[in-house]
């Protein structure tokens, strides 16, 4: 008897029905298409600029401006600029906006979020309304209302108001006296690196004292102190001796406006004004809800500490709360940054204003503005979200 | 803006990606759709406006519509898209307007970078600048030290910086995207002075809240050549501008009017015959019919006819003749001649 086992072996899969080959062919083949298409779009646009006779190439960025811009931070002039200067003006201007913007929103988003959460009714209810009010406007009707309904109505430069110290306010901005420095102002500028320095010695000082014997140091005062007191010192000892660091060139009645001094143009103030109060109704819904996140027991357990109310919400909820807080407040900061690009609207001279208006039109190279535009906006949101990231690292929780 | 702006250089991108040899095909696209896109101004009294109907008027308007004559045989024939001035070019190289009819300056710049070509002039004009009464200003050399409100990606912008700098003045500038923006921010006291084309200054200040308030300076300090504008390369549809404008030159030099035009056709003057094609072929040559100068002079008028109707004393404009006269009467409008 012979029985013949057969050694059925599994059956030789075809590398056709192996899943992971097939996954990788579909991902490599839409790569390839994918590609393909960028690189057939690419190409075809090259060849119809060239055939339509558009100008292309990055090039246009080193030739001459020829028109003028009303802010500039880096020095421009029509003669001596170039478009290339031209992009770094108008980014410089949405980062300025961007940057004051954030502070000023987080201040009041802040502030607000906190008001919102007040046993005060009157406080909570303002707080409520300004919220609502504000978010469900939307922005460019705000930024329009800033510039035409309340900067708009002020008065012609010749019937100027004053408002005391060589400041003044008039359609065409806020006047104010521009310091100069004589050549021995260092001492001041001086004076107030040390008292930065000395602050941030004393606060780690502080720091440690109070981990080791609980005791506690006035550190508002003595950072006051040191940062503005230290200065003025300087400033007063100078004047004794007769010098005269600092002198203010007041703004003066000219032809047609105020000359002299510095200005800051009303499409800034509405540009910012209406971006810093639209976007802190955002983050005052994001810290009340961080804050609502933080359990009661935190608190009484706080109070029973002995920690007074502000104490416990500067020391025990707000830090609990930031946890919640940084993710959605990086998204307002971005939005805060992308919607300063609505300044087109109110004629302020940001990077979509100048350079995607201006520039785009004298040049005609609408391909190359706007991706540069893109770029930009691009790179601004990622670096902000990168620091945010790392400062969100730095407060979320650590499992023990 | 931002938005259209953007879509727009999409536009031009899908445009560019997509259409390949096109360059000759406009006419045939136009008489294919059945209709003529014509980019015209946002509102410009006198030159690009609609009027209480909204029916487009005008004379940068109507240039489109003698167009629609020469071709359809139809002055209606027209889609009107208007354009701020900083979108303008943009639109017209993307396609999406077939012919820029847009107080549109010609410059080199334009014409050899932007991929554009103004076959012709229909309005001479040069730069200048409005003024309060009450500031008491006479002259643009006294605007040392002025803000002015000027628009953006226009040529008025490029010329005001070259203005100053000539003359060795200060000024403040303030951009806006619009001309519509742009003048109310001048009305409201943004400026001090606003500047655009002369005809401009005329057509925006009947916008103003008070009209009389506001005087021209007399000086003019640029020339600016307005003309319509189309895409480079398509000699065809070049030639059909081209020669929309000449016709209504040359029937406003030989008397052909809109009202005697078919009295005309029975004219002995060889030129007139030419011009209202019952002698030669000259309308078959730029691919349309025979009679197209006689379509557009019976269904919109000669030069001189769109010219006072619009902006000269048929309007509210009275824009006086001046450098816009026919050449035999001292002004820069010359036909050239068909034959």
């Amino acid at each position: 008897m012979q029985t013949t086992v057969s050694q059925t072996s599994p059956p030789e899969k075809s590398i056709l029905y192996d899943p992971k080959v097939r996954g990788a062919f579909y991902q490599v083949l839409l790569v390839l298409i994918v590609g393909y298409l960028f690189y057939m779009a690419a190409s075809n646009a090259v060849e119809n600029l060239q055939r339509a006779k558009i100008a292309s190439g990055f090039g246009f960025l080193n030739n001459t401006a020829g028109f003028d811009i009303s802010q500039t931070l880096i020095s421009f002039s029509a003669a001596g600029s170039t478009y290339g200067d031209a992009f770094i003006v108008g980014l410089l201007n949405t980062l300025l906006v961007s940057a004051i913007g954030i502070v000023l929103a987080t201040f009041l988003g802040f502030t607000v979020g906190i008001a919102r959460l007040s046993k005060n009714w009157m406080v909570a209810k303002v707080a409520m309304v300004y919220v609502e009010l504000l978010r469900n406007i939307p922005l460019l009707l705000q930024l329009l209302f800033w510039y035409i309904a309340v900067l708009g109505p002020l008065p012609q430069p010749r019937d100027s108001i004053g408002m005391g110290a060589g400041f003044f306010l008039n359609s065409r901005g806020l006047f104010m006296p521009r310091p100069l420095y004589a050549s021995d102002a260092w001492v001041m500028g001086a004076a107030l690196v040390i008292g930065i320095v000395g602050t941030i010695i004393f606060r780690t000082w502080a720091k440690k004292q109070q981990e080791s014997t609980g005791r506690q140091y006035p550190l508002g005062l003595v950072t006051i102190g040191l940062v503005l007191g230290l200065p003025i010192l300087a400033w007063l000892a100078l004047a004794v001796v007769g010098a005269n660091p600092i002198s203010f060139e007041m703004p003066q009645k000219g032809t047609f406006n105020l000359r002299g001094g510095m200005q800051i143009l009303p499409e800034f103030v509405a540009l910012l004004v209406g971006l810093v109060t639209y976007t802190a109704a955002f983050i005052a819904e994001v810290v009340r809800a961080g804050i609502l996140a933080v359990s009661k027991g935190q608190t009484e357990a706080a109070g029973s500490l002995g920690l007074r109310p502000g104490q416990t919400l500067r020391l025990v909820v707000v830090p609990q709360a930031m946890r919640v807080i940084i993710p959605p407040l990086t998204s307002q900061y971005l939005n805060l940054t992308k919607n300063s690009s609505l300044a087109v609207a109110i004629g302020y001279p940001d990077l979509v204003q100048v350079f995607m208006g201006t520039v785009l039109n004298q040049t005609g190279q609408a391909i190359e503005v706007v991706v540069i535009t893109m770029g930009v906006y691009l790179t601004i949101s990622l670096v902000t979200s990168f620091v945010m990231n790392i400062y969100n690292r730095r407060v979320a929780i650590v499992e023990r | 803006m931002k938005k259209a702006i953007v879509s727009i250089a999409f536009g031009l991108t899908a445009c560019l990606v997509a259409t390949g040899a096109s360059a000759q095909a406009t006419l045939n696209s136009v008489k294919q759709k059945g209709y003529l896109t014509c980019g015209s101004n946002t509102g410009l009294a006198g030159f690009g406006v609609p009027d209480a109907q909204g029916t487009w008027t005008g004379l940068d308007v109507e240039f489109c519509r003698a167009m629609s004559a020469a071709i359809f045989d139809d002055p209606t024939k027209v889609r009107f898209i208007p354009l701020a001035a900083k979108d303008r070019f943009t639109a017209l190289q993307s396609g999406e307007v077939d012919v820029l009819s847009r107080n549109s300056t010609a410059t080199m710049s334009r014409d050899t970078q932007l991929g554009l070509d103004f076959p012709a002039i229909n309005y001479f004009d040069g730069q200048g600048f409005m003024v309060r009464k009450k500031l008491g200003v006479s002259s643009a050399k006294e605007l040392n030290g002025a803000s002015i409100c000027t628009q953006q990606g226009t040529t008025t912008e490029l010329n005001l910086a070259d203005y100053f700098r000539a003359n060795n003045m200060k000024y403040e500038v303030v951009a806006f995207a619009t001309s519509d923006e742009t003048f109310k921010a001048y009305d409201a006291g943004r400026c001090d002075a606003f500047t655009t084309d002369a005809s401009g200054l005329y057509s925006e200040r009947l916008r103003a809240s008070a009209p009389d308030d506001h005087i021209v300076l007399p000086e003019i300090i640029s020339k600016e050549p307005l003309g319509p504008a189309v895409r480079h390369g398509d000699n065809q549809w070049g030639d059909i501008v081209r020669w929309t404008h000449y016709a209504m030159l040359n029937a406003e030099e030989f008397g052909v009017t809109k009202a005697n035009v078919e009295q005309m056709k029975g004219s002995d003057n060889p030129e007139i015959k030419r011009l209202l094609g019952t002698e030669g072929k000259y309308g078959e040559a730029i691919g349309l019919t025979n009679d197209w100068a006689l379509r557009i002079i019976k269904q919109v008028g000669n030069y001189g006819e769109s010219f006072e109707r619009n902006v000269g004393e048929g309007s509210k404009l009275k824009i006086k003749r001046g450098q816009n006269a026919l050449w035999t009467k001292g002004g820069l409008q010359y036909g050239i001649p068909i034959r």
